[in-house]
């Protein structure tokens, strides 16, 4: 009878960690970026680059009805990849583009808009990554887009921008209405 | 005598601000050891001296500051990350196995040592 509880025991043992092993395989284990809310319920102030005001969330993503939040820093080599890209979106009507400049020097942060153009209607910085954070960010680069009028978010890019999030992004804001 | 009073004066009143600053510090500790680096394997936030991770030990004091008590901080970073920003996994579906297999295996460990005994 023990000897048969012992059989048992490892079979069911062997069976179960086989079925987890089994779902672990087919699951990627990786973060799941999945957000349990899109809305901006939540603001913050920054300092503007190039003025010493403040502004709140809500202020800068009052314009137009789409916005892109483009999180960049001069210290970061994908920011200037992608830069063209942004630069390419400047363009369309209802989209107003805000830099959030993390964790950067102003100097360099001047030099990177000066050096590559502007494609941002307006820039905040946030020396303190606290901002960031708010938005749910990674780390840089990294580009929202928002739907002002119902303050949620629409899309979230990670790492840099390219052809492909590129026609993606202008998809998205010519399909939503 | 006079300069010695005032030296201990100096040195304990430089303790105690020291010590009613480590107070909320020691709070940020105990959450972000409960928060997973995201951008790091395998590291806590606490552990960690990435800048993400520099940057939510700023904002987890920023909340303190603001009053949030643990549980709305927690929340505000599931909201934000998701759920695998904590270290302590939800009951759902996907982590059902995963709380229930330690008291299957308690309960028949249980149910063999009560063979045992009851055979002898």
């Amino acid at each position: 009878m023990v000897k048969n509880i012992k059989l048992i025991t490892v079979v069911f043992l062997v069976i179960v960690s086989f079925f987890i092993l089994l779902k672990g395989l087919n699951k990627t284990n990786n973060y799941s970026p999945k957000l349990n809310s899109s809305k901006i319920d939540f603001n913050f102030k920054a300092k503007f680059l190039y003025s010493d005001e403040e502004s709140t969330l809500y202020e800068l993503i009052n314009d137009k009805d789409y916005s892109i939040i483009n999180i960049w820093a001069s210290w970061c080599l994908p920011c200037r990849e992608e830069h063209p890209f942004l630069l390419n979106l400047k363009s369309l009507d209802k989209l107003n583009i805000i830099g959030i400049n993390y964790k950067d020097k102003e100097i360099n942060a001047k030099k990177f808009i000066k050096e590559l153009g502007n494609p941002y209607s307006k820039i905040v910085v946030d020396p303190s990554g606290v901002n960031s954070i708010e938005l749910g960010a990674y780390g840089v680069p990294e580009t929202i887009l928002i739907n002002n009028n119902s303050k949620t978010i629409l899309k979230k890019y990670i790492g840099p921008l390219d052809n492909k999030k590129l026609d993606e992004l202008k998809i998205i804001i010519k399909n939503e209405n | 005598m006079k300069i010695k009073i005032l030296v201990l004066a100096i040195f304990y009143l430089i303790g105690s601000f020291n010590l009613s600053n480590a107070a909320n510090s020691e709070k940020v500790d105990q959450i972000s050891k409960n928060l997973r680096c995201l951008i790091c394997q395998g590291q806590s936030v606490y552990d960690s001296q990435s800048d993400f991770a520099l940057s939510m030990k700023i904002l987890i004091q920023k909340k303190i500051d603001e009053g949030k008590n643990d549980e709305q901080i927690y929340d505000f970073l599931k909201s934000k990350y998701g759920e695998w920003i904590v270290y302590d996994p939800e009951i759902n579906k996907n982590t059902v196995l995963l709380w229930v297999l330690p008291l299957i295996l308690f309960v028949f460990g249980g149910l063999l040592i009560f063979r045992k005994v009851s055979i002898k």
